[in-house]
């Protein structure tokens, strides 16, 4: 016989010894073949054909049977019980077989079900699960190897072309700091050039710390909070693109002007004519 | 044996490395079941699962992403370019701590590392172009962001944090700019500390703050120094690990537009 877990075999028997009126232990050796069936275990039978009877059905049809009742009348307290003995016990005896095994004498039991219907058929729940689902399921793939290995072959491809730049392109290294000698022109990293650019149109307190405090930091922020469309289809936010290009536009423009553009006392240059003013562009090329 | 091909190999485990080594007891010890590196890997959905789950990886990625998501074309790996640099940088600029004093000594360390220290030019080159590329890429990770509409709820607090992660780079960035000491350093940040200067009330008090006093000196280097390799570094960390973690907690990557 096939191990059966012992928690799974105590509650069958258990089952089985509510069923016809015997002590756990004798039901649980019963089961186990170390004594001789209690007699009352053709009752099941019997039982089955109730549930499944509509008007007229004198032969126990067994198992087909069975499974229809369970579709139909939804008895929470008997399949699960039922279901186990039926699995591990030749003999099955479901949990609502009261009337009859009262009788004890098996003889008695009638088999015709108009007389001792003691289920009626109340209503039919459709199956239904138990679970609902609230999101879409969503197409997905596993992250090893579909998304580990691109973002490998992406860092490889970085980290080449960082090298080679550096092995290229010597960072610049003017003379010792000298708080003596102004450069001119004096110029900020190339990320805040667009906004020297700007401080030289407008009112530096304007342009030194409301563009980058109030537009930069707060603004853009607060973006998210600002745009309340709720579309993320590009031609559905035609305006929020707009905007955005307009800026990305015009700080590309102040910072090539800033960077290029402009020569000793702030004033504009041509980088073909009066060559390029921006030390960090100066002394690049390594020649070795 | 018959030669497998390099798909062949990958399907059957890693490729190359003997079992022997892969399956000794040290081997084992170190890399956790489902690992591609663990003798007797094979290429099953169930091994997938293992190699992100049971690893250090898990508290960065998801065991599934959506299809779309891996697509090279939807998030051009910016962020994760972002990232890398950012890693690239903090190894690169730990070596260069290696040579370098914060101190009148500053301009002649630099010197030093580039005539004198293996390697030194290409690592000073590294950390620095690495640094503008930084600034660059994250701009541009910005960029996709809002061109893909993926600050929309559930993920405008993340929006947020990158947008303190972008100014935590320029601050490091620009810190970083006047540890060589030399001219282009000294002037550059006087620039910028006079833009400081140019607010409204605190002005003085915000550059002499940065400053540690009314111009540009050595204290100035020893401030921004300190507030390079550890206060922002610091910063940007916890930043970056709330960051990817929203990523996750707002449910994945955005989109399919
Ligand atoms: C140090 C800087 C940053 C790092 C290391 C970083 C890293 C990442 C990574 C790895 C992702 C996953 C998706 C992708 O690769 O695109 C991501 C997504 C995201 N990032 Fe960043 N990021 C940084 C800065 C920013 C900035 C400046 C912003 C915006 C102001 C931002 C906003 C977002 C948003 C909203 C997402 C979700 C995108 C989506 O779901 O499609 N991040 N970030």
């Amino acid at each position: 016989m096939v191990d059966i877990p012992e928690h799974l075999l105590l509650r069958s028997a258990e089952a089985r010894a509510k069923a016809l009126g015997i002590t756990v232990e004798q039901a649980l050796a019963e089961m186990k073949g170390e004594s001789s069936p209690t007699v009352v275990d053709d009752e099941p039978e019997v039982i089955e054909v109730e549930l499944s009877a509509p008007p007229k059905a004198e032969t126990p049809a067994p198992a087909p049977a069975a499974e229809e009742v369970k579709a139909e009348t939804p008895a929470p307290v008997e399949t699960p019980a039922a279901e186990e003995v039926k699995a591990e016990t030749p003999a099955p005896a479901p949990a609502k077989a009261p009337a009859a095994a009262k009788t004890d004498t098996p003889e008695e039991v009638d088999f015709a079900p108009e007389v001792k219907v003691t289920q009626r058929l109340l209503t039919v729940v459709k199956a239904k699960p138990i679970q609902k689902a609230t999101s879409e399921p969503v197409d997905k793939v596993n992250t090893w190897p579909h998304l580990m290995l691109p973002e490998f072959i992406s860092l490889m491809a970085m980290m080449a072309f960082l090298i080679l730049l550096s092995a290229i392109l010597q960072a610049p290294l003017l003379e010792e700091a000298n708080p003596n000698i102004t450069p001119n022109p004096a110029k900020a990293p190339w990320y805040f050039l667009g906004l020297q650019e700007a401080l030289s149109y407008w009112d530096p307190q304007i342009a030194g710390v409301m563009i980058p405090l109030v537009i930069g930091l707060i603004g853009f922020a607060a973006i998210p909070y600002i745009d309340r469309n709720k579309e993320n289809n590009p031609s559905k936010r035609k305006y929020a693109i707009m905007m955005y290009t307009f800026f990305l536009a015009g700080a590309g423009t102040l910072t090539i002007i800033g960077v290029l553009f402009r020569g000793p006392g702030w004033n504009w240059t041509y980088p073909w004519i009066d060559g390029i003013w921006f030390d960090d562009l100066l002394d690049w090329i390594y020649f070795e | 044996m018959a030669k497998l091909t390099l798909k062949e190999r990958f399907k059957k485990g890693a490729a190359g490395s003997g079992d022997a080594v892969r399956g000794s007891k040290f081997a084992t010890s170190i890399f956790r079941p489902g690992s591609p590196f663990r003798k007797g890997y094979s290429d099953s959905p169930r091994n997938r699962s293992y190699v992100v789950m049971n690893n250090v990886l898990y508290h960065l990625h998801p065991v599934k992403v959506k299809r779309h998501g891996v697509r090279l074309s939807y998030t051009l790996c910016l962020g994760g370019m972002s990232f890398f640099l950012f890693i690239v940088l903090t190894i690169t600029g730990i070596w260069l701590m290696f040579y370098f004093r914060p101190t009148e000594m500053a301009y002649a360390d630099i010197q030093a590392l580039q005539t004198s220290v293996a390697f030194g030019s290409l690592v000073r080159n590294m950390h620095r172009w690495g640094a503008h590329l930084m600034v660059l890429v994250v701009f541009l990770h910005m960029s996709r962001v809002f061109y893909h509409g993926a600050y929309k709820a559930p993920r405008e607090f993340n929006w947020v944090i990158g947008v303190i992660l972008l100014f935590l780079t320029l601050f490091l960035s620009f810190t970083g700019y006047l540890l060589p000491w030399d001219q282009l350093a000294i002037w550059a940040v006087t620039v910028g500390g006079n833009m400081a200067s140019y607010t409204p009330v605190f002005g003085a008090q915000i550059k002499f703050g940065l400053f540690a006093g009314l111009e540009a000196t050595t204290a100035t280097l020893l401030r921004f120094y300190v507030l390079h390799v550890l206060f922002f570094p610091f910063i940007i960390v916890i930043f970056m690990a709330i960051h990817f973690w929203r990523v996750r907690k707002d449910g994945g990557i955005s989109g399919p537009l």
